[in-house]
């Protein structure tokens, strides 16, 4: 019953940690093969969280927390040299010290 | 003071690749498409909500403007979930480029109004002139109504991204402005919070009454002329 199953067959929890960099390598890179990983991965979450007979909010939360985590990594760089900005200021942003110095 | 504040603006890109696309694309993801009679919650609401309003806007034009129920119809979908996604934090909002809505407005009102002068010319030149105008007032008149029919692609792109931008603006500074008067004076701080709560409320109204006085009027366009 010792079948060996070739490595270009199994799914990604069944490859040994060794044997990952050659899986990596076999993979399908073509255009058609990536549009295809996408393809399967949008329809595995929108049959599991989606396409239910009492689908809720979350399904769609989901999709929406993850659009607002890539814009933030998108954002980030611009977002800290802001941050420093502002703690070079004294704990204001450099376009609020005038206002502060006058509420003050 | 300026640059901080328009930096959420700037067309994303990233190493040089525009990013710009995949956000604009994004939308669609959230409207599946399904062949079957009874559909999933979400596509059930989606398909409630399509069909209340091809109603409420194609049932004024005859068998030759329902044609287009299709294109106006994903015109709203579009700009309407453009606009919601843009209230996100840190998203971009394609719609407040300039760019993005004159190659919205321009060729679907060149689209009606080409429409109208070929199939119905006389009657689309007669909308150059109102009806029951004193003859000595004719030349002007004509040369006003031009002005006016060449101004309305330019409205609708400047009417949308005017308030979308106008709208994301205002929550900035006024976030901004909260944020600072915390460490000054509370109660101001709250008053500018409940201001700012306010503010979201309408911004997500004028997200979706932008997307429909948009459609709505190159409907009406459409009727003029055909």
């Amino acid at each position: 019953m010792a079948s060996v199953v070739p490595l270009k067959e199994k799914k990604l929890l069944e490859v040994k940690l060794g044997e990952l960099p050659s899986w990596i390598l076999m993979r399908d890179f073509t255009p058609s093969g990536i549009a295809g990983a996408f393809q399967r991965g949008y329809y595995r979450y929108y049959n599991k969280y989606v396409n239910v007979k009492k689908g809720s909010i979350a399904g769609l939360s989901m999709v929406l927390a993850a659009y607002v985590f890539l814009n933030y990594c998108r954002s980030y760089k611009e977002l800290s040299e802001s941050l420093l900005d502002c703690f070079a200021s004294g704990g204001v942003s450099p376009d609020r010290v005038g206002l502060v110095h006058r509420l003050i | 003071m300026n640059e901080n504040l328009f930096t959420s603006f700037i067309t994303p890109m990233m190493l040089g690749l525009p990013l710009v696309t995949l956000i604009i694309l994004f939308p669609s993801l959230l409207f599946p498409s399904s062949n079957r009679l009874i559909n999933n919650r979400l596509i059930s609401l989606q398909q409630w909500a399509l069909q209340l309003m091809s109603k409420q806007m194609m049932s004024i034009h005859n068998t030759k403007g329902q044609t287009w129920t299709l294109m106006l119809m994903s015109l709203i979908l579009f700009i309407g979930s453009t606009n919601l996604l843009g209230l996100l934090p840190h998203s971009f909002t394609p719609t407040t480029q300039l760019s993005m809505n004159l190659g919205m407005a321009i060729p679907l009102w060149a689209g009606a109004v080409i429409t109208g002068f070929r199939n119905k010319t006389k009657a689309s030149l007669a909308h150059f002139l109102p009806q029951g105008t004193p003859t000595p007032l004719i030349p002007m008149l004509v040369i006003i109504e031009t002005i006016s029919l060449f101004i309305q692609p330019m409205t609708l792109a400047v009417r949308l991204t005017a308030n979308i931008t106008a709208g994301h603006l205002l929550i900035h500074l006024i976030g901004g402005a909260t944020l600072a008067l915390t460490s000054i004076s509370p109660t101001t701080a709250l008053i500018t919070f409940i201001i700012l709560i306010l503010l979201t409320i309408l911004e997500f109204a004028v997200a979706m009454i932008q997307a429909y006085v948009f459609t709505l009027l190159v409907s009406l366009y459409l009727h003029d002329n055909t």
